[in-house]
């Protein structure tokens, strides 16, 4: 029962409260990239959720098998980075051949997963906390999950802000960061969560 | 002269933070203090040095249709050797930017350099470009690291700057303090130059 807790407590604190975009700044390219509707900010989470699950269990294995016990930990980030690039493609191709449909929806974004920092944290940080592997697993899709809490609920914002009067200078990249600072000011609030 | 332009052009006119809004995960996280801004600058400027040099050493051999995975791992062996230094002579610095040393590898600022400057010119200019371009990211990180300490912890450098009667802005140093700051300097910078989107 305490291990179900302490899941528990992984899943909460990466959705909210260390959230990879509000408080860890992670994933911002495609936060800013990808956030203009909320239909595509909704198929980017779902693609980057399936891809960051995926590539907790794959590196954790990796880590555990390959790498510490051969002593090869200094090519931690090249496997890693290795490994994502090629998570993305085959993921890439599996959707193309199942489901064409999907595919089309999520287009271009499907490739970009691979730069988006968001996902080799989550890797990172799976072996730096020591985390089993259910607790790497939950932890990586509680990240996601958030990372695409943060992405539809700030479209949703981005889609008003195109129709308000902003001053010139600020209109598209400025007046978009202010607007996520004030959201972050929100995801604060989450800090006393837990204990 | 033509080297000059490029350097300049790497830290004015297509400054990566500024003009490009390239590299913004570590741009905000670690901004939080001037000397973080300044470390993380180095270490990128020397991860864009080294690998525009062999990417522009390798261009003739890497086949086209392969170049992106053979960019990212010449990029991350820069990166680890960039990260096996630090541990080495800067431990403190190194477990202040902790993650985001080896998060250089998916900076998009030296993948986009590699592929659209060094595989199509000189050796020479790819390494003034890459040095530029650091140059550009460094100051704009010690700049926006300057703003957020001096505001959000009264120091500067670790020296307080106040008297004893300043109340910090903590909120400054703190996620949504990168945000705005950066938010508002990008803002000022388009009033200043007239450009807006």
């Amino acid at each position: 029962m305490e291990y179900v807790g302490k899941i528990f407590v992984i899943l909460i604190s990466s959705i909210l409260i260390n959230n990879f975009v509000m408080s860890r700044f992670l994933g911002i390219c495609p936060f800013l990239g990808v956030s203009k509707r909320v239909e595509t900010a909704v198929g980017m989470g779902a693609a980057v959720t399936f891809v960051m699950a995926m590539t907790s269990l794959i590196t954790y294995i990796i880590q555990y098998v390959i790498l510490e016990p051969l002593g090869l930990e200094y090519l931690q980030t090249i496997i890693f980075i290795l490994v994502i690039a090629s998570l993305v493609q085959f993921v890439e191709m599996v959707i193309q051949k199942t489901s064409p449909t999907l595919y089309q929806a999520l287009g271009v974004y499907l490739p970009l997963i691979t730069t988006n920092c968001a996902v080799l944290g989550v890797a990172i940080i799976n072996i730096d906390e020591k985390y089993d592997l259910i607790q790497a697993l939950f932890n990586g899709v509680g990240a996601a999950l958030g990372f695409t809490l943060a992405i539809v609920l700030f479209a949703g914002v981005r889609e008003r802000l195109e129709l308000s009067d902003i001053p010139k200078p600020l209109k598209g990249f400025p007046i978009a960061l202010i607007t996520a600072g004030l959201m972050s000011v929100a995801f604060l609030g989450f800090q006393g969560l837990i204990k | 002269m033509k080297a000059l332009k490029v350097f300049f052009n790497g830290v004015l006119n297509e400054n990566p933070t500024f003009r490009m809004v390239l590299g913004m995960c570590p741009t905000l996280a670690l901004t939080t203090a001037a000397i973080n801004g300044i470390g993380m600058g180095l270490a990128t400027t020397f991860v864009l040095v080294g690998s525009n040099l062999v990417i522009s050493l390798l261009k003739s051999f890497i086949p086209q249709k392969i170049r992106i995975p053979a960019f990212v791992v010449v990029i991350a062996t820069f990166v680890t050797v960039v990260s096996m230094i630090m541990q080495a002579f800067l431990p403190e610095l190194n477990k202040s930017l902790g993650i985001y040393i080896p998060l250089i590898v998916v900076n998009c600022i030296i993948l986009a350099r590699a592929e659209s400057f060094a595989s199509k010119n000189s050796v020479f200019l790819s390494i003034t470009d890459g040095l530029g371009m650091g140059v550009g990211f460094t100051l704009a990180l010690l700049l926006l690291g300057s703003i957020r300490e001096i505001l959000g912890a009264g120091t500067w450098f670790g020296m307080p700057v106040f008297s004893d009667g300043f109340s910090p802005a903590v909120i400054m140093i703190l996620p949504p303090g990168g945000f705005i700051t950066l938010g508002l300097v990008l803002g000022l910078l388009n009033k200043l130059t007239g450009r807006a989107e």
